[in-house]
C-alpha cells in the first residue's frame, strides 16, 4: 500500500499535535450557565460558567460557543479557555469587547449571572500544553488568555518544569491578569509604562537570555495574539535560535 | 431550542452564499497559520505531484506559469467562522497538473503538503473537475507570504484549512490519510454547507 509517509517534503515537518482530541466530546453542544463576571481591564472581562458535563481540558485548548436569538438565528465563535483544568465543573473565558462585536457585545452589555449559553469542546490539541515540556509563552493583548491557563496550571499543580511568560500590552491598565502574575512573567508595554519601565515592543533582548541557555530538552514556544504580533514574535524566536518545529502559533481571526 | 436571553444578533439581511454558522468578514482576511511563516523565494518554490500517478512530476514557478492560466473568483470560508466574499485568485487549475502526472485508477484521495510540512487530506474528487487551483496571485498581485505565497492550493468549496499555503506537493493515495488539522480533531472533508467543522459533524 502506498502511504503518505513516502512523500518527503522539502522542509521540516509541521509541529505535531500534543494530544489526542476526543471527537465525541468535541461534537456535543452543552449548556453553560454564567455564574460570575469579573472586570479585568477597561476592555476585557472574565466570564465564569458552570458546565456540569465538562469533559476537562488542557491549558491552551479552546471551545466553540453559540448564542441563539428568539427567531432561531445563531452566532458562534471560538474562544480560548482561561481557567486551568480542575474538577470544579466550572470554566472561565476572558473576552475583549470588540467594537460592534455581535457576540462579545452581548457578553459585555447584556450578560448576567444565571444566563445560559451553549458550548462545545474542548477543541484542538495543537496549542495544548500538558505541563510536561519547558514552556516559553509569548502573548499580546487577549492573546495572553490561553497562556494564562498554562501559568495557572503550572502554579496549581506545583509543577517544576520551567515556564516563562512574556506578555505585551499597550499599558499597565490594559494588562489582563496583572495582579496574578508572578516571577515567571515579564510584561512588555508598547505605549505607556510605569515610571522606570521602558516603553516599546517585544525585542530580541527579551528573548536572548532565555534562549541563550535553554532548559534541558529545550523550550516549547507558544505564541498567541494578533497576526502582526504572531509574525513579529515568531521571527524573533527563529532569529534567536528556537527551532521552527517547536513554535506553536495561535492567531486571532 | 436554547434561546439566549437578550441576544438579538446582527440584522438578518444575511448575505446569500453565507454557509451556516459563518459571518461575513468584510474586507478582513484573517491569517490563522499555526506555524512560522516561511520565507520562500519564488525561484525556490516547487510543486510535485506523486504517489499513485503514471509519472511523478515536479514544476518550478516558471514552468507552472507556462500551463494554461486559470483562476478563482468567488467566496472562501474558514472553519473559525469567517467567510470572505468576492476574492480573486490567479494561477492554474489543478487539473492541468494532475493531467500531466496521470492519476492511476486506484487513486481515490490525496494529501496536500506544504513546504513547512503542514498537510491536509482531500478526496481526489474534490481536487478535479475545475474545483481546485494552484494560485500565485491575489487581486492581480503576487500572493503575500502570510497568505501562502509564493503559491498555495485553493479548494474554495471546502473550509479553507484544506487550501494548503506554501503548497509543495500532492500525494495521491488509495485511501484517506488524515492531515494536520484532521489529526487534531477536524473533519475529514470539511464541507462548509454541511458545517463539517469537527470530527463527528
Amino acid at each position: 500500500m502506498h502511504t503518505a509517509g513516502a512523500f518527503t517534503p522539502p522542509a521540516r515537518f509541521a509541529v505535531p499535535g500534543r494530544i489526542e482530541v476526543n471527537g465525541r466530546v468535541a461534537g456535543t453542544w452543552q449548556t453553560a450557565t454564567l455564574t460570575e463576571i469579573r472586570r479585568e481591564t477597561p476592555r476585557a472581562s472574565t466570564f465564569r460558567f458552570a458546565v456540569p458535563g465538562w469533559a476537562g481540558h488542557l491549558p491552551g485548548q479552546h471551545l466553540m460557543l453559540r448564542l441563539t436569538a428568539a427567531d432561531g438565528y445563531r452566532a458562534q465563535r471560538h474562544y480560548s479557555l482561561a481557567s486551568a483544568p480542575d474538577e470544579s465543573g466550572h470554566i472561565e473565558l476572558t473576552l475583549d469587547r470588540v467594537p460592534d462585536g455581535e457576540v462579545s457585545g452581548w457578553f459585555h452589555t447584556e450578560a448576567r449571572p444565571g444566563d445560559e449559553i451553549e458550548v462545545r469542546g474542548p477543541l484542538s490539541g495543537f496549542f495544548a500544553w500538558p505541563g510536561d515540556r519547558p514552556a516559553l509563552l509569548l502573548g499580546a493583548g487577549s492573546g495572553v488568555v490561553p497562556l494564562m491557563s498554562m501559568v495557572r496550571h503550572h502554579r496549581a499543580r506545583g509543577l517544576t518544569v520551567p515556564l516563562r511568560l512574556l506578555v505585551s500590552a499597550r499599558g499597565p491598565e490594559e494588562l489582563i491578569y496583572a495582579r496574578e502574575f508572578g516571577a515567571e512573567t515579564t510584561p512588555v508595554f508598547t505605549r505607556t509604562a510605569p515610571a522606570g519601565t521602558p516603553v516599546g515592543r517585544l525585542t530580541s533582548a527579551h528573548l536572548a537570555p532565555l534562549l541563550a541557555e535553554p532548559p534541558a530538552g529545550g523550550w516549547e514556544a507558544y505564541v498567541c495574539g494578533s497576526n502582526a504580533f504572531a509574525e513579529h514574535a515568531s521571527r524573533l524566536l527563529v532569529a534567536a535560535g528556537q527551532p521552527v518545529d517547536r513554535i506553536r502559533i495561535e492567531r486571532f481571526g | 431550542m436554547n434561546t439566549t436571553r437578550g441576544f438579538t444578533g446582527r440584522p438578518r439581511a444575511a448575505r446569500r452564499g453565507l454557509p451556516p454558522g459563518q459571518y461575513d468578514a468584510g474586507d478582513d482576511w484573517p491569517v490563522l497559520s499555526a506555524e512560522v511563516t516561511p520565507e520562500i523565494a519564488p525561484a525556490d518554490w516547487t510543486f510535485r505531484v506523486g504517489g499513485l500517478v503514471a509519472e511523478p512530476r515536479t514544476w518550478d514557478l516558471a514552468q507552472a506559469r507556462l500551463l494554461p492560466a486559470s483562476g478563482y473568483a468567488g467566496d472562501i470560508h474558514c472553519v473559525t467562522g469567517w467567510s470572505k466574499f468576492g476574492v480573486r485568485f490567479g494561477g492554474v487549475s489543478l487539473d492541468a497538473f494532475l493531467d500531466a502526472a496521470g492519476p492511476l485508477p486506484s487513486a481515490t484521495h490525496a494529501v496536500a503538503h506544504a513546504h513547512t510540512g503542514y498537510t491536509a487530506n482531500l478526496p481526489l474528487a474534490d481536487l478535479t473537475g475545475g474545483r481546485a487551483w494552484i494560485v500565485w496571485e491575489y487581486d492581480g498581485e503576487p500572493l503575500a507570504p502570510e497568505h501562502g505565497g509564493p503559491a498555495r492550493l485553493v479548494v474554495p468549496h471546502l473550509y479553507f484549512w484544506k487550501s494548503v499555503k506554501w503548497v509543495a506537493g500532492l500525494e495521491l493515495l488509495d485511501h484517506d490519510e488524515p492531515g494536520f488539522w484532521e489529526q487534531n480533531g477536524y473533519h475529514a472533508r470539511g464541507n462548509p454547507w454541511e458545517e463539517q467543522r469537527y470530527s463527528g459533524d
